[in-house]
């Protein structure tokens, strides 16, 4: 095998392109309803559409390869990470003297490099430091993430750009999808979001089976596995001696320190399987990373990507999952919408006087149709507007009951709210959580809306 | 989607004078649920809530218990609420303010409190874990000890856990350690 630094001549740019044009140039059976096949399609492809690809890791260097490789020329990455030297095995767009530099910087570097005409601007900071007006620029959102939390962040703010008409039916401009890569050992996923068609990421977050824990108290009194020794160093011991110091898992002394607390305690009762890095997977959750499953996982959303923009093709429907730990095995599963969840349904549209007060707003919670709701505690975008229980919460949201709803929602034409009270449901009065659309009569709608509404 | 794009590119050009709608702030649905669960609340008798940042932040509260009965009958028991954005998929974390000589909580405000743990279930909700911290001090469990000189003082002799406990409630944090350090040689015979 050739050293990784030596290059290989680059293919010359027809040749390049050559399968891509393939597929943009020619009509066929599975292609989308839109498709216009042609030649130029691949320019218009590197010249109007813009990707963020949420993650420089392991299955972000796979997906900034591929998805540039795809004829996408004007990408984003954005990591918070810097690179360590055990990431170097499988994210290979990363060397020795890289280490300690931002992943999403010296991935963005190292692609343009090879791949000519491609630009990738990247982010050096948390998905959740950008303001939520960076996510609009972006024709889609390819995720190669490792946890639950980072995705239904994305999750939210993509929906969030999602509008309905009054029909209930998603206006198709202010759709924003999402492909979501995902890998665990020889395992992986890929998954294409369309918000308001396909499920979100939060319409079947109940899915996720919980994480392992360990009772405190066995970790305290009767350890029996070396990862209770562990657990007992890093959510015990640490405490004990460093009252008020924040672990830091990624700080080599402290890891160091548990380890050896570990270690001390797994000898006390005889118990073997104590490792540094044994100590480094129980604390961080750690699980071994595939390199072939990521490329195999990247792959499948590049595709998926490239198939949803340009529609050469029907996309998977809308759940692939791969597996490579028996053989290998292959199954896309179509997973069903939550017609009431928060984050991507359409909510109950309710309409109000700009003289209406928030008080006069929960009573007609009562009397709505689709709602019947009683008890409302109403929440706009993290203001608690008002709050049945407990009673400090009331007494401090009771002012606001007199007040306008056009008021207290900012003078704003139409906002989300979110209610929570009894409504019924087959006959029955149950406790609920319903995304309501508020829409003011007679209030033209303003500038916060005209871009997607004049359509 | 390509003719969407095209479309959304020529509209972007003319409404960049007319100014982009004003990004908002999106609530994740795990501070819905958090809503849905604090609107909710119902409090037993012996508990409180505050809100130490105000009616906006639901993510941070303490929970006041004062035991109506039973050892820690009398005492004033404070608890902190972190709840994080994957609530409910997380459980919140729960730790003890008030020093304590309990067998379930440690000095360092540790609460062994199975569905805080190995138990918890998206299903269950703010109201529980707050059963679940009324429940340790009406019923002390010496099974599962945290503290295990507090537990096997209960065990073996539940007069003078009683006593203990009196003396620790009156005396702070200075007698919770000294009740603490005296049981010990008691716990090595075990």
């Amino acid at each position: 095998m050739a050293s990784p630094d030596e290059e290989s001549p680059a293919p010359t740019e027809p040749e390049r392109w050559r399968d891509l044009d393939m597929l943009l140039s020619r009509p066929g059976n599975l292609v989308d309803a839109n498709f216009d096949p042609s030649p130029g399609l691949r320019d218009t492809l590197g010249s109007l559409v813009e990707v963020l690809v949420v993650g420089a890791g392991g299955l972000g260097c796979e997906l900034l390869k591929d998805l540039a490789l795809s004829g996408f020329k004007n990408l984003h990455v954005i990591d918070m990470d810097t690179i360590d030297v055990s990431n170097l095995n499988r994210q290979f767009l990363f060397r020795v003297q890289d280490v300690g530099k931002s992943k999403a910087e010296v991935a963005a570097e190292r692609v343009m490099e090879r791949v000519s005409g491609v630009n990738i601007v990247p982010h050096f900071c948390r998905i959740e430091d950008k303001e939520i007006d960076f996510y609009s620029q972006f024709s889609i959102i390819v995720l190669g993430l490792d946890s639950i939390e980072a995705r239904s962040y994305i999750n939210s703010v993509a929906c969030g750009f999602l509008e309905y008409d009054s029909d209930d039916k998603p206006i198709p401009e202010t759709l924003k999808p999402m492909v979501d890569g995902g890998t665990e050992g020889f395992k992986g996923h890929a998954r294409v979001i369309v918000p308001g068609s396909t499920p979100c990421f939060e319409c079947n977050i109940w899915l996720f089976p919980p994480q392992v824990k360990f009772p405190l108290c066995t970790l305290a009194e009767t350890p029996r596995t070396a990862a209770h020794c562990i657990e007992y160093a890093h959510l015990i011991k640490w405490n004990e001696v460093h009252p008020g110091k924040h672990f830091d898992a990624d700080d080599a002394e402290h890891m160091q320190w548990i380890y050896s607390e570990a270690l001390k305690r797994a000898e006390l009762f005889g118990i073997s399987g104590v490792t540094y890095s044994f100590t480094q997977g129980v604390v961080k959750n750690i699980i071994p990373a595939i390199a072939s499953t990521n490329a195999i996982v990247s792959a499948a959303c590049a595709l998926e990507a490239l198939k949803l923009i340009s529609g050469c093709s029907k996309t998977v429907s809308n759940y692939l999952t791969y597996n490579g730990l028996d053989g290998t095995h292959i199954n896309v599963s179509e997973f069903v919408r939550d017609k009431d969840c928060l984050v991507c349904g359409p909510g109950t549209l309710i309409e109000l006087d700009t003289s209406s007060t928030l008080s006069e707003f929960i009573k007609m919670l009562e009397e709505h149709p689709k709602l019947l709701m009683s008890r409302a505690s109403v929440t706009h975008e993290g203001e608690n507007l008002y709050m049945q229980s407990p009673e400090v919460l009331e007494q401090m949201t009771r002012p606001n009951l007199g007040v306008p709803m056009f008021e207290l929602l900012k003078g704003a034409a139409r906002a989300t709210v979110h209610v929570t009270g009894m409504a019924e449901n087959n006959g029955k009065k149950v406790s609920s959580l319903r995304k309501l659309r508020v829409a003011f009569k007679g209030v033209e709608k303003n500038s916060k809306m005209d871009t997607t509404e004049s359509f | 989607m390509l003719n969407l794009i095209k479309i959304k590119d020529k509209k972007k050009e003319q409404a960049a004078s007319a100014g982009g709608r004003a990004p908002v702030k999106k609530q994740s649905a795990g501070e819905l649920r958090l809503h849905k669960d604090i609107s909710e609340l119902n409090l037993p008798k012996s508990t409180s809530i505050s809100f130490p940042n105000g009616k906006d932040d639901l993510m941070n509260f303490e929970i006041i218990v004062r035991p109506d009965e039973g050892y820690y009958l009398g005492g004033t028991f404070v608890f902190t609420f972190q709840v994080s954005p994957s609530y409910p998929h997380e459980p919140p974390k729960v730790k003890c303010k008030t020093k304590v000589y309990h067998p379930n909580i440690d000095l360092e405000g540790n609460v062994c409190l199975n569905i805080l743990r190995e138990d918890w279930k998206p299903v269950l909700n703010i109201n529980t874990v707050i059963y679940g911290l009324n429940l340790l001090f009406t019923q002390p469990n010496d099974e599962d000890p945290l503290n295990h000189e507090a537990a096997a003082v209960l065990r073996d002799n539940p007069k003078l856990f009683e006593a203990n406990v009196k003396r620790a409630m009156a005396g702070g944090l200075g007698s919770v350690r000294a009740v603490g350090l005296s049981q010990a040689p008691q716990m090595q015979s075990l």
